[in-house]
């Protein structure tokens, strides 16, 4: 039974279905390419027929100046590799049918591939501009739109070296000649349509209370305390329940894959600390093994030791804050954080001393990592992981757990089961609460996760108390690991080869993913050969864990949306790249 | 402690009274009481609030200083700790909540992106540092500021406040309203303080902005 | 029927607010202001008060610590200083915002360029700390400053560190990194042996 494979390999689309499906022979690619007017048909098939149920990443790839390009990553939810679909589209006329219908964890993803590239789906219930504002000029992401600042292509700029004065970019053109501006534009008659848009596209769709009632609409964030940030929803609300909710995204967009593709392969990595700016280890962990596919490397046997311990260390940390922040959310202001934030210094501290900064680790390297372990670290990692943790984990699960308040908010709120989940595209601890043990570390094994033993913790009942009760039993988990890895980690090299700034990717396109602590962290990066990404995607788990929010928010009160934002656990860094 | 701090040197108090009684300036005083409750509006934006919100909670704690009171409401705050990246999306929403805050106010840029756009100050959706839309008094750079750097950043302010002088105080003057518009997100952000110079021409625009604010940092 | 609850919740609360005090028994007043009270506070079985007190007390930072880059010199025998940069330009390069701007010098006479940066700019309102530069220059010339108190009033005036503000001495670098310091001086004397000593074989 343990050598039995439970899951088949990746079928042959293109020998099952010859007529429709073709293989993807460029060089340095995989997957299969459809035609558009098979792409319905075909992602039924493979959704109802061979089981691909979760679509993970959905994006675009502007092959500038001919094609449009959507890619599909579609997994089974028992585990397993890829099942890559493409459709490729002329760029002037780059309509796509929209999966919406099959899989609805593609709702945001198509809305941001519409903002940023221009890629109309058709026949998607809500196709608005997501990240950007209604009436923002251009689709940024599409190679011949250029930004108000543009400088040159690619970096390094030519301005910086060998004659270069610095000067402030800002000064040099205020409204910047790229902008486009209609005709006698007049800004004081300008009216921006997207508020209205968010506020009339809500809809009455919960069930009809006895009592004819007056609706109203209202609005929280993006300035608001207990929203983890800039984010925003907009909720039609009955009395005190909710009926429609829309989040809108957006406020904290800093164009990480526009910057990514001027960027060189290097240069991302500080940029993905600045993702999931609570968990700076797992994103290089997840861009690292994403060029590393792509340019054959594998990091030496103690850097994938020191490599696990990180992310480790990381998960430990995010659901530490996470859980300090549902109960702040929760009312319990500050005290539950607080003695989390503690034991999150602590491990801050390690970081520290490992990488030299507390949350922006930027310590992956393309096979390896920037330095070994300074001294005395090894030991304290290890007080850390056996003396400390074990306990306070424990004092924090007895000081919540049993807890009648936090029962009685959390129990049975913000409820989404298992077919749900999957179908939305909810990854990490929120499946895997909602009863699906789907944890990319088993489910396909990256780095060295196959040498450790730990459990998937799962839960069934898809509540906030369920996905609090997982990030307790995942911290546990970790802590586990970590033991094992301390204990086991070899001597030897942490980098193979010699440290070039820059580096030699050739031509294709990899997916690299890890389990992050907040879901999926995919990194679809394509290289065209030269020293930058052509296209650099960010497959962000808490933006795609947003769609279930409006399920999970549908009819429960006002207060418990808060709590329910909570329990997903965001952060605008990552939603809005 | 502050007995030291806000003592008027000039006026000579018996030793035996020394312990008893203070003699100061109305500004001495009002200075000590304001820079010693100064408090921060629970706002952030990016990655800095998280590094403000550790600088809040047990290490670093900066109720030691009287700023435990963080306020999400912009009426009852005193300081606006700008903690992350301005998005062009995001700066309506600063400037609003920035006018209702009540005088005196101070605007502080933690961190590089605040500052001058940071990292991200190339992207499309970025503002190269708020201090184009707000007066800020104290930059704090780095990226993210350490709790340790914020603190210290807190103390520069303080101590420009300690500056101020009740006589110069703007915000008593009878006719003193300070407002800064609202931007509005365009085909781009646009500035209404600029409107004028989109009814002049509408092609020819850019070569006189640049001439306006041109003042090129080079030498700076 | 909540009861327990804030029982056990107000229990491990009044825990932590006593063991501030049975810690501050145990060091006998010397818990704070001290170095090895810091220490305690940040070890891994800190009990009690965790607040350093800044700034009366600073954290130390660990060696790797980065912050804003600065530029080292050596003094030589003469008392002159002596950049290390060569203005190869791979700082700037490899800068992920691209927030330095090197002009390297001209040599008047020939106009050709001289190992040596005539200007040398970073602009601290861009850098990311993210230590590139200091990782992959070849002449140990950049590195991270632990320095990070320094917040201003004005950032048009001050923001753009120039040479001026950018340089500092060997000697400084040894204080605040002394084991890369000491590991780099290490492999430089090393190589400058085994050239003597090719020196010498290649004389005799």
């Amino acid at each position: 039974m343990a050598d039995e494979t439970l899951v088949s390999d990746l079928p042959a689309i293109d020998s099952i279905y010859p007529e429709k499906v073709t293989l993807d022979t460029r060089p340095g690619y995989g997957g299969f390419i459809v035609p558009r007017e098979h792409l319905l048909e075909i992602a039924k098939e493979v959704h109802d027929v061979w089981g691909y149920d979760m679509l993970s990443s959905l994006t675009g790839v502007d092959y500038f100046p001919d094609t449009m390009e959507v890619v599909y990553h579609l997994y089974r939810s028992l585990g397993g590799g890829a099942l890559v679909l493409k459709v490729q589209v002329p760029r002037e006329d780059s309509v796509v049918p929209s999966l919406y219908s099959i899989f609805n964890g593609a709702e945001f993803q198509e809305r941001e591939a519409w903002d940023l590239l221009g890629i109309k789906f058709e026949n998607h219930p809500d196709l608005r501009r997501i990240l950007m504002w209604e009436g923002f000029a251009g689709f940024p992401l599409r190679k011949d739109w250029k930004e108000p600042y543009f400088e040159e292509e690619s970096k390094p700029f030519s301005s910086r070296w060998p004659e270069g004065v610095a000067e402030h970019a800002e000064n040099k053109n205020i409204f910047g000649a790229n902008v486009k501006y209609p005709e006698n534009f007049d800004p004081e008659k300008w009216i921006a349509s997207g508020e209205e848009a968010l506020y009339l596209g809500l809809e009455k769709s919960g069930t009809k209370a006895d009592l004819e009632t007056e609706s109203i609409v209202i609005n929280l964030g993006p300035q608001h305390p207990s929203t983890h940030g800039v984010f925003r929803m907009a909720a039609l609300i009955e009395g005190e329940t909710i009926l429609d909710l829309k989040p809108s995204f957006g406020y904290l967009h800093r164009n990480h894959e526009k910057i990514g593709e001027r960027n060189t392969f290097l240069q991302n990595m500080p940029f993905t600390d600045r993702l999931d700016y609570i968990s700076s280890m797992s994103n290089n962990f997840g861009y690292a093994l994403a060029v590393e596919k792509l340019m054959g490397v594998k990091p030496p046997e103690r850097a994938e030791y020191i490599r696990v311990i990180m992310a480790e260390l990381t998960r430990i940390a995010s659901h530490y804050m996470s859980i300090g922040f549902l109960l702040n959310d929760l009312g319990a202001f500050f005290t539950p954080a607080l003695y989390a934030l503690k034991e999150r210094e602590l491990i801050l501290d390690i970081f520290e001393a490992v990488s030299g900064s507390r949350m922006m680790c930027n310590y992956f390297r393309f096979g390896g990592l920037v330095r070994d372990l300074p001294v005395g670290v090894h030991e304290k990692i290890k007080n850390l992981v056996f003396e400390r943790l074990p306990g306070k984990v424990d004092e924090f699960d007895q000081l919540l757990t049993e807890n009648e308040i936090v029962r009685s908010r959390c129990m049975g709120i913000g409820v989404i089961n298992a077919e749900q989940a999957i179908n939305l595209s909810a990854t990490g601890p929120i499946l895997r609460a909602s009863g699906v043990p789907y944890d990319i570390r088993r489910a396909d094994p990256y780095s060295i996760y196959e040498r450790f033993e730990f459990d998937v913790p799962v839960l069934y009942h898809g509540d906030i108390y369920d996905r609090y009760l997982i990030r307790i039993a995942e911290m546990r988990q970790s802590i586990r690991i970590i033991q094992q890895a301390i204990t086991q980690i070899p001597e030897g090299p942490i980098f193979e080869g010699k440290a070039q700034y820059q580096v030699k990717v050739p031509a294709g396109e990899a997916y690299g993913r890890v389990e992050a602590p907040k879901g999926e962290l995919g990194f679809y990066v394509v290289s065209n050969g030269q020293a930058n990404p052509w296209r650099y995607h960010v497959r962000a788990p808490s933006f795609i864990n947003l769609t279930s929010l409006r399920p999970m928010c549908l009819n429960y009160k006002v207060a418990d949306v808060v709590a329910i934002l909570g329990s997903i656990d965001i952060v605008l860094g990552e939603v809005d790249r | 402690m502050p007995s030291e701090k806000i003592n008027n040197p000039l006026i000579n108090v018996p030793p035996e009274l020394q312990n008893q009684i203070t003699i100061t300036t109305l500004d001495k005083i009002y200075n000590w009481s304001r820079s010693n409750s100064l408090w921060p509006m629970m706002f952030g934006l990016a990655c800095c609030a998280i590094e403000m919100i550790i600088t809040a909670a047990s290490r670093y704690d900066f109720s030691r200083f009287g700023m435990e009171v963080m306020r999400p409401s912009p009426r009852q705050a005193d300081v606006m700790i700008v903690s992350g990246t301005v998005t062009k999306k995001m700066v309506p929403q600063i400037v609003r909540l920035f006018n209702q805050m009540g005088e005196p106010k101070y605007v502080l840029a933690m961190g590089a992106c605040a500052s001058g756009g940071g990292p991200f100050k190339e992207g499309y959706n970025v503002v190269s540092g708020i201090d184009k839309f707000l007066p800020v008094d104290v930059y704090i750079p780095g990226c993210p500021p350490t709790p340790q750097a914020l603190l210290h950043g807190l103390i520069v302010l303080q101590k420009k406040i300690q500056r101020e002088k009740l006589a110069d105080a703007e915000w008593y003057k009878k006719d003193f309203h300070e407002e800064i518009p609202v931007p509005i997100l365009g085909p781009d952000l646009i500035d209404p303080r600029k409107y004028h110079l989109f009814k002049k021409e509408n092609e020819e625009l850019p070569e006189e902005l640049v001439a306006e604010t041109g003042v090129k940092g080079e030498e700076a | 029927m909540g009861i327990s609850g804030i029982v056990k919740g107000l229990g491990i609360t009044l825990k932590h607010f006593l063991d501030t005090y049975l810690v501050d028994i145990k060091y006998k007043g010397k818990r704070y202001g001290t170095e090895e009270g810091i220490e305690d506070r940040r070890s891994f079985d800190t009990e009690g008060i965790f607040t350093v007190q800044y700034p009366e007390e600073k954290s130390k930072v660990p060696e790797e610590f980065r912050y804003i880059p600065f530029l080292v010199y050596d003094v030589n025998e003469s008392g002159e200083k002596d950049i290390r940069c060569t203005s190869c330009g791979i700082c700037a390069k490899v800068c992920p915002p691209q927030c330095i701007w090197i002009t390297r010098s001209v040599n008047p006479e020939t106009g050709k360029p001289v190992p040596k940066p005539a200007k040398f700019f970073i602009d601290i309102d861009i850098c990311m700390n993210c230590g590139l530069c200091a990782e992959y220059c070849p002449f140990e010339a950049i590195r991270m400053d632990h320095d990070y108190e320094i917040a201003n009033i004005d950032r048009m005036a001050h923001h753009i560190y120039d040479l001026d503000k950018l340089l500092k001495p060997s000697s400084y670098y040894a204080e605040i990194r002394p084991t890369q310091f000491t590991e780099e001086e290490d492999a430089r004397k090393e190589k400058e042996a085994k050239k003597a000593a090719a020196k010498a074989a290649r004389g005799a």
